[in-house]
């Protein structure tokens, strides 16, 4: 245990920036999760595979020379189709039996993606360079990469629009009615199995966003997927389905929550508490469940 | 019915040719000497794997086409078997104990990773197959009492000790103040044992001790105490991701620290990734091309780079270069011993007393080299931004002088 972090102010503005700043970036890819989980009730266990492979891609450019930041908007382009892809070759035969079967299926996405990137582009550690610079507060007390912020910003504004896209587009409308009731969206003329592979496209999408970010702010690798399914996975699990700000908050807090953690028990529980208060959270919710049962009873 | 025959007459035909087969392959046949080697061919090790194969396929070619290996007034030619373990290792020993017991191989070599070498050692000591491994530098692998195994690198805990001396000579012979951050790993782990000794025997004292995870792609959090302490040393080791993370931060960070000393620089291609950002990044290498041992089959280490480069197409790591001198070893063990006896030649190895391009080959009762240091380069860019890796430590082999401490980031 080290308390460094409350021993010196400036260190705990650092850490809470930086877990902000995080955090943000964390609650887009959740915000894709919590979109395709609440249309489609499937819990993507691919989902940190999808935000990888969108960083290979910012990858790939900044390798020929293109700046990675455009990556920003080719990725998500090509993980569109990517997941549309995904959706008519194994989602929509899943798609209406349990849950349980659709958490199978995109898990052996997950380990064939893993796989695939490992045959395709080697096993090493890559990232692309933004050569962004740094910010620096408080009389140079306080650093922050501007990668990092440039990050927070590409994922607020996506996020944004995304919100007014499935607030004014005829699309984001099919979306929204195919959430509340499928039944009668379709009977209403909604084609639901297109939106379904739009769903599952635009979640792929956000991936890609978040991938070109990750591979500008930090490091990918074939095999680094699943610490962020499980991030965007508690996220959601957090803020609830269809809670947008619920999403934001929740994520800044997991980051802001990483980043104590971090400093308090050591980087080596970093990810460790993550998992550690996702179960905890588990417990809750369906302690809180339970307890909603019974007073319907 | 008359497909079934077919089918039945063909598996039994392939059953026969495998059968065949296995035995052709069995240890020294005819004019061959075969060797068993389990190699990541895919799967997380995989490049580093490629780079052991290629090592070792360099020096079986060279040797053979330099006369091969005399033994008992007869010639014989090197082969081996590969098989891939997927980077896993429980396949790795299940490859071990298959190339032994049904394809017959007599003598082994390693495979990469010391996890990965950890998990053939039991197998090869049970059969009594000496191994000469080129890739498992874990300090554990050398106290469990292994008879067969000899490794010809250094020991992991011997990796950044040259560092750590030679910032306590830079201040005059007292003690420094050392900040570090190592993966959770067997390797890595083994890198700090071999820190705290040296700063015990220096009277060196560590301010910061972190442990990196398996999935590190952040240390902001390390680097935010450096800042604060402002250590003399930071040492840095979790593979290739643990150089990448750390040079990114330290340069988006602004980090000034008087001496970075790290490991897996050259396998991160830090230098490619992260041009200037990398500069006077110091770098723990079992091996440089500028080193000048010396031996007959690959003349010297700029020799032995010149022709890796023509054959594979990209510049030795040391990976390649080690696995390269493992087969040296068992050629002259071999003549030594003017047998293929396993014991005898077992003992032969343990004599061992050599030099090659790779360094000068000693082993321990432990079966770790001892008569070759570690050495230390930095990254060293000129004004175009060109960088490359000079060797700086020991003085012995140094090409240019060691730049400490480092310009802070608002002098660069």
């Amino acid at each position: 245990m080290d308390f460094m972090v409350f021993q010196y102010p400036m260190i705990t503005v650092q850490a809470c920036l930086d877990g902000i700043l995080l955090g943000i970036l964390f609650a887009l890819i959740a915000y894709g999760m919590a979109l395709q989980w609440g249309v489609m009730n499937i819990i993507n266990i691919a989902q940190g595979d999808l935000v990888i492979l969108g960083g290979y891609i910012a990858y790939f450019m900044y390798l020929y020379g293109i700046h990675p930041a455009w990556g920003v908007i080719v990725s998500p382009i090509i993980m569109y189709f990517v997941g549309v892809g995904i959706y008519k070759l194994v989602i929509n035969k899943v798609v209406d039996r349990d849950l349980f079967i659709s958490i199978l299926a995109t898990f052996g996405i997950s380990i064939l993606f893993m796989q695939l990137m490992n045959f395709a582009f080697g096993a090493d550690v890559v990232l692309a360079n933004s050569g962004y610079g740094t910010t620096f507060l408080f009389d140079s007390a306080v650093v922050l990469p501007n990668s990092k912020i440039f990050s927070a910003f590409v994922s607020i504004v996506f996020a944004i629009g995304l919100v007014i896209y499935m607030k004014k587009s005829k699309l984001g409308r099919a979306i929204r009615a195919t959430a509340q009731n499928a039944r009668a969206a379709k009977i209403l003329g909604v084609d639901t199995e297109k939106v379904y592979a739009a769903t599952f496209g635009l979640n792929a999408a956000l991936c890609g966003v978040a991938g070109a970010l990750i591979s500008i702010t930090f490091t990918i690798h074939p095999y680094m997927g699943l610490p962020y399914t499980i991030r965007s996975f508690m996220i959601v699990i957090v803020a609830g389905l269809g809670n947008l700000p619920g999403v934001a908050m929740s994520g800044m807090g997991l980051g802001v929550f990483e980043e104590f953690a971090d400093y308090i028990l050591g980087t080596e529980f970093r990810i460790g508490s993550v998992f550690l208060l996702l179960v905890l959270i588990l417990v809750y919710r369906r302690f809180k469940l339970s307890r909603k049962r019974e007073y319907l009873k | 019915m008359k497909i079934n025959k077919i089918i039945l007459s063909f598996i039994s035909a392939v059953a026969i040719l495998l059968s065949t087969s296995a035995v052709s392959f069995a240890k020294v046949v005819g004019d061959k000497i075969v060797l068993g080697a389990a190699i990541s061919l895919t799967g997380k090790y995989s490049s580093n794997g490629v780079h052991t194969q290629n090592g070792y396929n360099m020096a079986v070619d060279r040797i053979n086409s330099m006369g091969g290996v005399k033994v008992g007034g007869k010639t014989y030619k090197f082969e081996i078997i590969y098989y891939d373990d997927e980077s896993n290792p429980k396949r790795a020993a299940q490859l071990a104990e298959r190339l032994i017991s049904q394809d017959g191989v007599e003598f082994m070599l390693g495979p990469y990773s010391s996890g990965l070498t950890k998990a053939i050692a039991p197998v090869t000591e049970k059969y009594g197959v000496p191994m000469v491994e080129a890739n498992g530098a874990s300090r554990s692998l050398f106290t469990k009492g292994y008879k067969y195994l000899f490794a010809v690198l250094a020991p992991a805990n011997l990796y950044l000790d040259v560092a750590i001396r030679t910032a306590v000579e830079l201040n005059g012979g007292k003690g420094v103040r050392i900040a570090q951050a190592f993966e959770q790993d067997a390797f890595s782990q083994d890198v700090r044992l071999g820190i705290l000794d040296a700063a015990k025997e220096t009277g060196s004292e560590i301010i910061i001790d972190d442990k990196l995870p398996k999935e590190l792609n952040d240390m902001a959090a390390t680097l935010v105490k450096v800042k604060q302490m402002k250590p003399d040393v930071l040492v840095v080791s979790g593979h290739t991701k643990g150089a990448l993370t750390a040079i990114r931060q330290i340069a988006e960070m602004k980090v000034d620290v008087p001496m970075l000393a790290m490991t897996h620089c050259d396998a991160a291609k830090l230098s490619k990734q992260h041009g200037k950002n990398s500069q006077y990044a110091l770098c723990a290498s079992q091996w440089h091309k500028t080193l000048t041992y010396k031996d007959n089959f690959f003349k010297d280490g700029m020799t032995y780079a010149a022709d890796f480069q023509k054959e594979f197409g990209y510049d030795p790591p040391y990976q390649s270069a080690e696995s390269s001198a493992a087969l040296l070893v068992f050629k002259d063990a071999f003549e030594r011993a003017n047998s293929f006896d396993q014991k005898k030649v077992r003992d032969a190895l343990a004599a061992t007393n050599m030099q090659t391009f790779y360094g000068n080959i000693k082993f321990a009762p432990g079966g770790q080299n001892v008569d070759k240091p570690m050495v230390l380069f930095q990254v060293m860019c000129d004004g175009a931004g060109k960088c490359e890796n000079k060797v700086v430590a020991p003085l012995k082999w140094a090409s240019a002088k060691l730049i400490h401490p480092i310009p802070k980031w608002s002098d660069r």
